[in-house]
């Protein structure tokens, strides 16, 4: 699991699977969900296999979660709002899925 | 001694690294003959990493029986190869047959389209043409659940279709090419060909290359490298769009002519053509148009976030039609272009082979000629 060098001054609460997580302001969900958990953060949609958050630059595709009901959302392109809700990105999305 | 310049000696040189030249050297190297494949680098057009990965037969060859017929030869023979290729390489090029859709909007579409497939089919002379109009309740069929907008009255569908994907195509010709001994030289643009000897020496930016035949399959380069060996290939480029979308559930079970999802579950669309010289750049409003009519005829395609989007330039002939030419003032100096790179992989890989080697043209080649082209010049 990743440690953060510094506190925060300032936090925001989210919630990760349903666990409240209190965590730096102005940080992205991939940063965030690196602090909080070692396990995958999604399964791929073809093998299945497990995947977290990886180039930290919206290349990879890798960081996939579900925030707030909306499939496939790029991690580390998301900055942790208050009462955001984070979960784990199951395979693919469906196609009537919100956008 | 083993030299550098026995190392660039061959007895096929293909130039052009793309979709034409490795199929065209596979068929080479697999009869045992020492091939090699010149290349550029990195910063050239690239067309072959451009591919919508469509394999592709209904709507193709219109004023050309011929190409009706090699096409669907090689749709024919794709099964097969693309089998081999994972056998030998272990790379799945993800090729599938399932039949192909082209849906229509619009009674005017329809009637268009018909009319089209129809002089297709008359120009056969009989001979059978695997495509068929089918109404907007039959395209449900073919797609369970996917909800089609209310201007989609139908489409063509022929069982011949299909898709594959092109970087795996690339990537496997290349892996099996090497595997059977054939040579692979990036950074040898070519700048010239001479005649030396019974064959050719090569001027490339990595030093001379030599080979008893010459396969000028470098895409938009021909249209430089040919005028020289008395191969006056009039290919232009031809602009294309592509977009991606996010990986979805499977919804598409079969490719159509602007969308297909691929066995990652991207969903592709594509489909513009537009005449601007060698500039690739991707034009937003392009996108916003292809972006437009897929909503149209998916509207659930809306909900799919874009990843990605490219041009690319197609190696377009006057009549869309492909280019198998040998040059009359330069024997052993051969001429091959086509936009159907991957459409075509399956049928240059095993019927061009004799053609190179033995003179014994397949039958269509009487059509792909450049004589078509010159009636002017000529006279």
């Amino acid at each position: 699991m990743f440690k953060r060098l510094h506190e925060a001054a300032e936090t925001v609460t989210v919630e990760f699977e349903g666990e409240r997580l209190r965590v730096p302001a102005g940080e992205t969900v991939a940063a965030a969900l690196l602090a909080t958990t070692d396990a995958a953060t999604r399964t791929t949609p073809v093998g299945g296999s497990g995947r977290a958050p990886y180039c930290m630059m919206g290349v990879c595709f890798d960081c996939l979660v579900e925030i707030d009901g909306v499939p496939n959302r790029q991690a580390c392109m998301t900055v942790v709002r208050d009462g955001m809700r984070i979960r784990r990105q199951h395979g693919v999305r469906g196609l009537g899925d919100p956008a | 001694m083993a030299t550098a310049l026995h190392l660039k000696s061959f007895d096929v040189a293909v130039i052009g690294g793309g979709m034409v030249g490795p199929a065209i050297a596979l068929g080479l190297v697999r009869r045992g003959l020492r091939v090699g494949i010149l290349d550029e680098g990195d910063d050239v057009l690239r067309v072959a990493r451009g591919n919508f990965g469509l394999v592709w037969f209904q709507g193709k060859g219109s004023g050309m029986p011929a190409y009706v017929s090699w096409t669907r030869r090689s749709a024919d023979l794709w099964p097969d190869f693309a089998a081999e290729l994972k056998q030998n390489t272990g790379v799945d090029v993800g090729h599938s047959r399932p039949g192909g859709l082209e849906l229509l909007l619009g009674e005017y579409e329809f009637a268009h389209r018909q009319h089209y497939l129809g002089q297709i089919f008359q120009q056969g002379g009989g001979a059978p043409y695997e495509v068929e109009m089918i109404d907007r309740k039959e395209v449900e069929a073919l797609l369970p659940g996917v909800g089609l907008g209310p201007d989609v009255v139908g489409g063509s569908f022929s069982p011949i279709d299909g898709h594959a994907n092109p970087l795996y195509l690339l990537r496997a010709m290349h892996a099996e090419f090497q595997r059977l001994g054939g040579v692979y030289l990036p950074n040898h643009r070519v700048a010239s060909i001479a005649a030396r000897g019974d064959g050719y020496a090569l001027a490339t930016g990595n030093g001379a290359v030599y080979a008893d035949k010459v396969v000028l399959a470098a895409g938009h380069g021909v249209r430089e490298l040919g005028p020289a060996v008395g191969l006056d290939v009039p290919i232009r480029p031809q602009r294309g769009h592509i977009l991606v979308t996010e990986r979805t559930a499977p919804i598409l079970p079969l490719p159509m002519s602007a969308f297909r999802q691929t066995a990652e579950g991207t969903v592709m669309l594509g489909v513009s053509a537009e005449e601007a010289g060698y500039d690739d750049r991707v034009q937003t409003g392009t996108l916003h148009d292809i972006a437009a009519r897929a909503r149209r005829v998916i509207p659930a395609l809306a909900n799919l976030r874009i990843v990605r989007s490219w041009a690319a330039l197609r190696v377009l002939t006057p009549d869309k039609c492909p280019v198998y030419a040998e040059s009359e003032t330069h024997p052993g100096v051969f001429a091959i272009a086509s936009h159907s790179g991957v459409t075509l992989a399956a049928v240059n890989a095993r019927l061009t082979t004799d053609w190179i080697m033995d003179g014994v043209e397949p039958p269509e080649f009487a059509a792909f000629g450049l004589g078509r082209f010159n009636v002017q010049a000529t006279a």
